[in-house]
């Protein structure tokens, strides 16, 4: 015999397995004992299968392989002792499942246990048969389940019940059989097997509705009744969960109350008087008084109206928001959130208690309570509800504060009666938890200000007064900057006051300060840093006076580090040093932002989407530029690639509304897939001062892929935005664009651009007599290996093709996408054309060249032809 | 119905867990970790419920879990039943066991694997609550226990012990 298995008994394997100190060693341990168990099972020696399965049971809890067991699981429960069966059933529901092949082997050893005369046999052959039944078995084994299901013992007559509801799930159709055993066991009066009774009754109405129809004009009396008589029922010690009368009885019997009552007026009619008692006699001082309750308010809430007791549920549910029980609270809460699609007015007298909740130690009912009042909000509410959040905002744990804040920004954006009150409260949640808001959230608050445009005063003074005293929330100071940037000289000459407000008294030096504290703040990060010299770029030219101070502060920022800072620094030093006539046009205040824009933005729509609404007939790929942080900045922002892309939705929005407004004119079609990320910053950057003059260089911007003079040829054209056309053809030359650049060492922006620009050319792929292909091949940036082209067919030939199909192949090293051709029909004579897209990736990029074979087929005449080809003729690097 | 029961000490490690919705060995592991990376996060004064779980669950699965000295009982179940009572059959549960192992403690559960099976298939069958009176289930594991012990000490002997000797 095997020297391993006579060894280790479970007891022993345990401890061996507990006096492990690392997972490593209890690996070594268990490989060891799965060896010997093995070894044993192979001995098929059956007086250790017992004790080897037990050990393996113990195994697999630990996660540990033990398919190898399975077999010795059906020798053990055909094997006639109790021990053996008994730890044969519990590896069979432990270590096999309903998929397994194996399982229908035990249907027989099942079958027989089942007649078995010890009951407690029985009881293991139901047990197994309830957890792991599969169809098979169930259409084999539900005779034997029903006969059982009227067993004189009642242990035997509950599990055969649970086993029932496994098998009506399993196979629906058999659900018929059992109605009438069921029927005879809810009028059972052994608690236990009312429990389970109960239960697969529920689950017969839930598989078959002949059952539910059945049930409900047969059995809700007697349920009733029942669960009157437990009700009412004396003291009974053994179903006695802390002094209240068997709970779990109470909730099954609600519980099938709820499923006869749902959409049935007179069946929940017949219950009301028993749910109007349990829901008022019921004691609320224990847990188990309230899981009735609880059970008692879901199922009023599940059947048909009937106002008062709906009102007594919702206030039996407030009283749980009292309790001190952070689990009573809980489930209240989730409750009323259903509630208030039934009674919200009723749920409306709780809400000074459910705002407690928001101050809950428990953040789940926090949470829950928070989600509760969002929901509760309505037009006469939201002043209170908003200001008791926004006072809570000051207490709150930080970590809630994120969770607030964004359900306050809901809160007032889907109610704000009035502007002023949207821009109050918003800089009421900045100023107190500045630091825990979202972008989107700020984003909003500076688009909702520009748009309120007899308010631009207001809002910038409020905000010079917050930032005073809240200086360290950095939303709070991003969104002053910015409005200090644009209404500059709205603070300071007090430019549209309100009457509510008091005068302030603000010099422009004063409103340097801000920016100037702001900027060199430790807390300031890169977005705010470059807000804030954007701002002060502004300013110079609102507050003349200011210019030089203004001056010095971004001359500091000349010798940054970080090269995004450094570049704008010495963008703007040039600007305001030399350009002091094209200062004020370039620094103009920004458009209005659109509302809506910024919405579907959020929404998620796609980019592209915005620009057509707009009614501009293009639409740019916006998708494919990089952002730089400083979403206003991108104005002048030309190295958009070294800035950190951790971007914010502004950014895209504010770019965009760039590129809709301002750029009215149609491009040619291949333009638009000219536009990757260098040309369209370029063109972004014409936009500012030229717009209209847009449309005669694009095509310089396309032919540009090495050719760096044509490249600066279009950065001059911004510094001479006033007369663009003269410098159309011009080449090189003095370039301004370079002075202005003149800080740098070399131009970064050009390389840049450069290299990610877009690589264009154009090949004739094909020629025979009768067809010709041409192809448009381009690159995508930042992909190398992928090709785009643009396949177009010509007819030469004096006839029409039709049914014109294109094929192509390719070698192993590259694959090939086609997209579905523009049409089949080829119209004579080169009047028009077929195209058709392809995309190509070449896992070899850079060792071997494209090649292509093609073959063409379509009918002339009705007459068939075929040409083929192959095209070598691809530009090399593809 | 209740989907899962597992008993988790406090350093993670498993030390009962029952599945009555079929779940590969691997996936009962990670359900396990993934519970007790929940349960070792939270708070004391905290509700005893959960039911955002993330996706290693179905949708609408929910958690009730009691923390007993080193031991968390958790039982994982769906939306239909009331997490108040989930909350009551931990209690069950735990007197039952209480009651079998005279105050019980994470050894007792550890090194009477088999026994701790019999007592849960007492109080759940196939995901449903089948009995939920202490006295009653004790009754039935005290029976099951004495065939257990009177027969198999007859059987394990009688073959054994010879070839043990034969050795």
């Amino acid at each position: 015999m095997n020297p391993f298995s006579s060894g280790t008994r479970l007891r022993d394997m345990i401890r061996a397995i507990r006096a492990c100190k690392t997972a490593a060693e209890e690996r070594g341990v268990v490989r060891k004992e799965c060896a010997a168990i093995r070894a044993s099972i192979s001995e098929n020696d059956p007086a250790y299968r017992h004790r080897n399965l037990a050990k393996l049971m113990f195994i697999h809890m630990l996660g540990y392989p033990t398919h190898f067991g399975q077999m010795e699981c059906l020798k053990l429960i055909a094997s006639p002792g109790f021990p053996e069966k008994r730890i044969g059933y519990l590896g069979l529901m432990l270590l096999l499942d309903e998929r397994q092949e194996v399982l229908m082997l035990v249907t027989n050893s099942i079958k027989q246990d089942l007649n078995h005369t010890n009951q407690y046999i029985v009881g293991l052959a139901l047990c197994a048969l309830g957890n792991i039944c599969s169809a098979e078995m169930a259409r084999d084994l539900a005779p034997e389940i029903e006969r059982l299901l009227q067993f004189r013992d009642p242990n035997i007559r509950k599990k055969a019940a649970l086993c029932s509801i496994r098998i009506i799930k399993k196979v629906p159709d058999l659900a018929e059989n059992f109605v009438n055993p069921v029927a005879a066991l809810l009028k059972e009066k052994h608690h236990g097997v009312l429990i389970t009774g109960v239960q697969l009754c529920a689950d017969l109405c839930k598989v078959s509705t002949e059952a539910l129809d059945y049930f409900r004009k047969k059995c809700t009396d007697g349920l009733v009744k029942v669960l009157k008589d437990v009700a009412n029922s004396p003291y009974a010690p053994e179903y006695d969960i802390s002094g209240i009368i068997d709970p779990f009885l109470h909730i099954r019997l609600l519980k099938i109350l709820r499923v006869l009552g749902q959409g049935d007026a007179d069946a929940s009619d017949s219950m009301n008087d028993i749910l109007a008692q349990v829901a008022t006699k019921t004691e609320s001082n224990k847990n188990a008084g309230n899981a009735i309750l609880y059970e008692c308010v879901e199922t009023i809430m599940s059947i048909e109206d009937n106002g008062g007791l709906r009102v007594l549920a919702i206030n039996i549910l407030g009283r749980f928001l009292s309790n001190r029980d952070n689990n009573i609270r809980y489930v209240a809460l989730n409750m009323l959130m259903r509630a208030i699609a039934v009674d919200s007015q009723a749920v409306q007298r709780h809400r000074a208690t459910i705002l407690e909740c928001v101050k809950d130690t428990d953040p789940s009912i926090r949470k829950r309570a928070l989600d509760l009042v969002y929901l509760l909000v309505n037009d006469t509410n939201v002043k209170p509800l908003t200001k008791e959040l926004t006072e809570h905002l000051k207490v709150s744990d930080p970590e809630f504060k994120g969770d607030l804040t964004a359900k306050i920004y809901s809160i007032v954006e889907k109610f704000s009666p009035e502007k002023i009150w949207y821009i109050d409260q918003m800089l009421k949640v900045l100023s107190e938890a500045g630091n825990y808001v979202k972008d989107e959230v700020w984003h909003a608050l500076i688009v909702v200000i520009t748009n309120a445009s007899d308010l631009h005063g207001y809002a910038v003074r409020s905000l010079y007064r917050a930032v005073q005293t809240a200086g360290e929330q950095e939303t709070l100071v991003q969104v002053a900057v910015w409005c200090i940037g644009e209404y500059g000289e709205m603070l300071v000459n007090n430019v549209g006051r309100l009457d509510i407000e008091e005068p302030l008294m603000v010099t422009e030096s004063n409103a340097i300060d801000v920016l100037e504290t702001s900027i060199k703040s430790h807390s300031c990060d890169l977005t705010s840093q470059a807000m804030c010299l954007i701002a002060l770029l502004k300013l110079s030219s609102r507050f003349p006076s200011c210019s030089q101070r203004i001056n010095d502060i971004i001359g500091q920022y000349k010798g940054s580090f970080v090269l995004e800072l450094q570049q704008r620094a010495i963008e703007f030093n040039s600007i305001i040093e030399r350009h002091q006539n094209m200062r004020s046009s370039l620094v103009e205040r920004m458009p209005v932002l659109d509302e809506e824009t910024f919405s579907g933005r959020r929404a998620g729509s796609v980019p592209a989407a915005v620009s057509t609404s707009q009614g501009v007939s293009v639409s740019l790929p916006n998708g494919s530029i990089k952002l730089s942080t400083a979403p206003v900045a991108d104005l002048l922002d030309l190295t958009l690639d070294d800035a950190p892309s951790s971007n914010s939705s502004g950014g895209v929005f504010l770019q965009d509304l760039l590129d809709v407004n301002l750029m009215p004119v149609s491009l040619q079609p291949d333009t638009i897939q000219a536009q990757k990320s260098g040309s369209d910053v370029l063109l972004d950057l014409l936009s500012i001062g030229t717009p209209a003059q847009r449309s005669p260089f694009t095509p310089q911007v396309l032919s540009s892929k090495t050719d760096n003079r044509s490249r600066l040829d279009i950065l001059d054209r911004l510094s001479t935005p006033s007369a663009p056309s003269s410098q159309v053809s011009s080449t090189g030359g003095n370039s301004s664009m370079l002075d202005l650049l003149n800080g740098l060492p070399s131009s970064p922006s050009v390389s840049v651009t450069e290299g990610n620009g877009p690589a264009h050319s154009s090949v004739t792929a094909f020629e025979s007599s009768s067809l010709r292909l041409t192809f448009n091949i381009s690159k995508q940036p930042g992909n190398p290996h992928m090709t785009l082209i643009d396949g177009s067919f010509t007819n030469k030939s004096e006839y029409v093709y039709s049914d014109f199909i294109f094929q192509a192949a390719v070698p192993k090293f590259l694959q090939l996408q086609l997209d579905p051709a523009s049409g089949n029909t080829l119209p004579a004579g080169g009047n028009g054309s077929i195209t058709q897209k392809l995309r190509i990736t070449n896992s070899q990029h850079g060792k071997k060249s494209l090649v292509m074979r093609i073959r063409v087929s379509y009918k002339v005449n009705d007459k068939d032809v075929l040409e083929e080809g192959q095209i070598n003729n691809f530009p090399r690097d593809l | 119905m209740i989907k899962a029961v597992m008993v988790i000490n406090g350093l993670g490690k498993p030390r009962l867990s029952k599945f009555y919705e079929f779940q590969p060995a691997e996936k009962q592991q990670e359900l396990i970790r993934h519970v007790y990376a929940v349960l070792s996060g939270r708070p004391d004064n905290v509700s005893n419920f959960i039911r955002s779980l993330g996706t290693v669950f179905g949708p609408d699965t929910r958690l009730v879990y009691k923390h007993y000295a080193t031991l968390y009982f958790v039982f994982l179940f769906d939306n239909s039943e009331n997490e108040l009572a989930m909350l009551d059959l931990i209690q069950v549960f735990v007197e039952t066991l209480d009651k079998c192992f005279k105050s019980v403690c994470e050894l007792d559960v550890v090194f009477n694997y088999s026994k701790m099976h019999t007592i849960l298939d007492e109080i759940i069958l196939g995901g449903q609550v089948l009995e939920t009176d202490s006295v009653e289930v004790m009754r039935a594991v005290e029976e099951i226990s004495k065939l257990e012990s009177t027969t198999s000490a007859g059987t394990m002997i009688n073959k054994s012990i010879p070839s043990w000797w034969a050795r």
